[in-house]
């Protein structure tokens, strides 16, 4: 136990302190959500009809940017075959990689979340909810992302594969959670998206560390 | 059929039934195809939809069969990870690029057919959706395998993603079908019975025939390619070595 939480504390470590941190994340999140509306154009009728759904597609964008470094930056220094080597399992390590990764990238883009979703026009009540969807898709977002973050390990221009692997995979989050924000703004019931939300990421933490490790194998063999 | 893995993964026999099997496959799908084709073009108009309802014969078995093949993909994926089968990654990367114009060809027909009934070539309704999510991780797969440069590598990475879009196509599916339908229910695979009238089934199911056979014949000849590819490819390197 000792072993997994020194581990989680050198992975959210690493993820926040290298290479600009949870900074990139979040600019590259406030990058797309100030874009939206210049593309889309500024009047706040048409703004607020999309601002739930625009703010949460951000979020997996930006959630797919910090991925590559994931397992990368072991990779290339070593780290990845002493982890690999250590009594700790695999699965275990790419579990814990993976909650580094959301400690560190995804709760800062989850406090943005509401930030994001307000300033482009959603009513202020959806704040809460915005904040507890991009928690919860963070989770699911980090962990399937660590499979393609996992499965480009060594490939040329790894992180654009990373996004062509992982995009489908974030089919389902991307509904579930834009659900429950839409029908939350509409006045509708919204919690079946938010409990199918949490299902997919519970699901992605069970499988997700057994494909990571698997990969994760593969690439060291 | 549970003789057919263990008969087939030797690849010698394999291709000595492959030889005869491809180019029977392939007549009998030209057969079937024209049979279907021309049945089809002599059914009446349908009373809603008109002349449209030929489109039905070449995108329905198209949108089956690009689901029939990511099962083939994702079974061999399964056999060459669990049991390092060569024949088994050949045969799934063989099947990916013919998934994959599979899936293209059910989207592109049924735009087609949506320009006219829906007055939109594309609505974002369920099924459309989930077969677009199919193709797109048909790209990942190809994508994935084409930049790994270590082959063994590359195939175990891809029979991997293979089998987790295998776990996920059901999510993305039920996932897609919450959020939207406006697609019609399905007509043909149901507890009660089709509801498709005998006119229109009878071609139907034998281009779908056609189209099972056209994609075996297929499949087979692509795995034939990769597994001459990979034998030349040994033999250059002996060459290179001696």
């Amino acid at each position: 136990m000792s072993r997994l939480l020194a581990l989680l504390g050198r992975e959210t470590a690493l993820a926040w302190g290298r290479g600009g941190g949870p900074l990139v994340a979040v600019g590259f999140y406030a990058g797309v959500t100030t874009f939206l509306p210049l593309a889309i154009g500024s009047e706040p009728a048409r703004l607020a009809a999309i601002a739930p759904g625009a703010a949460w597609v951000a979020l997996a964008l930006a959630s797919l940017l910090s991925l590559e470094r994931l397992f990368e930056r072991d990779y290339e220094d070593g780290a990845l075959d002493q982890l690999f080597l250590s009594p700790v399992p695999l699965e275990l390590t790419c579990l814990v990689k993976c909650l580094g990764q959301w400690l560190a990238n995804g709760a800062p883009l989850a406090l943005a979340a509401p930030v994001a979703a307000i300033s482009l026009g959603a009513k202020p009540e959806l704040g809460p909810l915005a904040f507890a969807c991009a928690l919860l898709g963070g989770l699911a977002f980090a962990f399937v992302g660590g499979i393609g973050a996992a499965l480009s390990l060594g490939a040329r221009r790894g992180g654009l594969l990373t996004a062509v692997i992982v995009l489908p995979l974030f089919v389902p989050p991307v509904i579930f959670g834009g659900g429950a924000l839409d029908a939350f703004a509409g006045g509708l019931p919204w919690t079946g998206g938010f409990a199918l939300l949490g299902a997919y990421a519970l699901g992605a933490i069970a499988v997700g560390p057994i494909a990571m490790a698997a990969a994760c194998r593969n690439a060291l063999s | 059929m549970s003789w057919a893995p263990a008969f087939l993964s030797n690849p010698e026999r394999f291709m000595a039934f492959s030889r005869w099997a491809a180019p029977l496959l392939g007549a009998v799908a030209l057969g079937l195809a024209i049979w279907g084709l021309s049945l089809g073009f002599n059914v009446p108009d349908d009373y809603q939809q008109g002349q449209t309802v030929r489109i039905m014969f070449i995108h329905v078995p198209a949108a089956w069969l690009c689901m029939f093949i990511y099962v083939c993909l994702a079974a061999a994926s399964f056999l060459s990870l669990i049991f390092r089968h060569v024949l088994a990654d050949a045969a799934a990367q063989a099947a990916a690029p013919l998934g994959a114009a599979f899936t293209f060809l059910a989207l592109v027909t049924g735009s087609l057919w949506g320009r006219p009934m829906w007055g939109a070539y594309w609505v974002w309704d369920a099924r459309l959706t989930s077969v677009l999510v199919l193709f797109l991780l048909y790209l990942a797969y190809m994508a994935l395998r084409a930049s790994l440069d270590d082959e063994a590598k590359a195939a175990r990475a891809a029979a991997i993603l293979a089998l987790v879009g295998a776990i996920n196509l059901p999510i993305v599916h039920f996932s897609v079908d919450w959020w939207n339908t406006l697609h019609q229910g399905a007509s043909v695979f149901r507890a009660e019975g089709p509801t498709l009238a005998p006119v229109f089934l009878e071609p139907l199911l034998i281009m779908a025939l056609a189209y099972m056979a056209t994609f075996g014949a297929l499949w087979l000849v692509r795995i034939r390619g990769e597994v001459w590819r990979r034998r030349a490819e040994a033999a250059a390197l002996r060459a290179a070595r001696a």
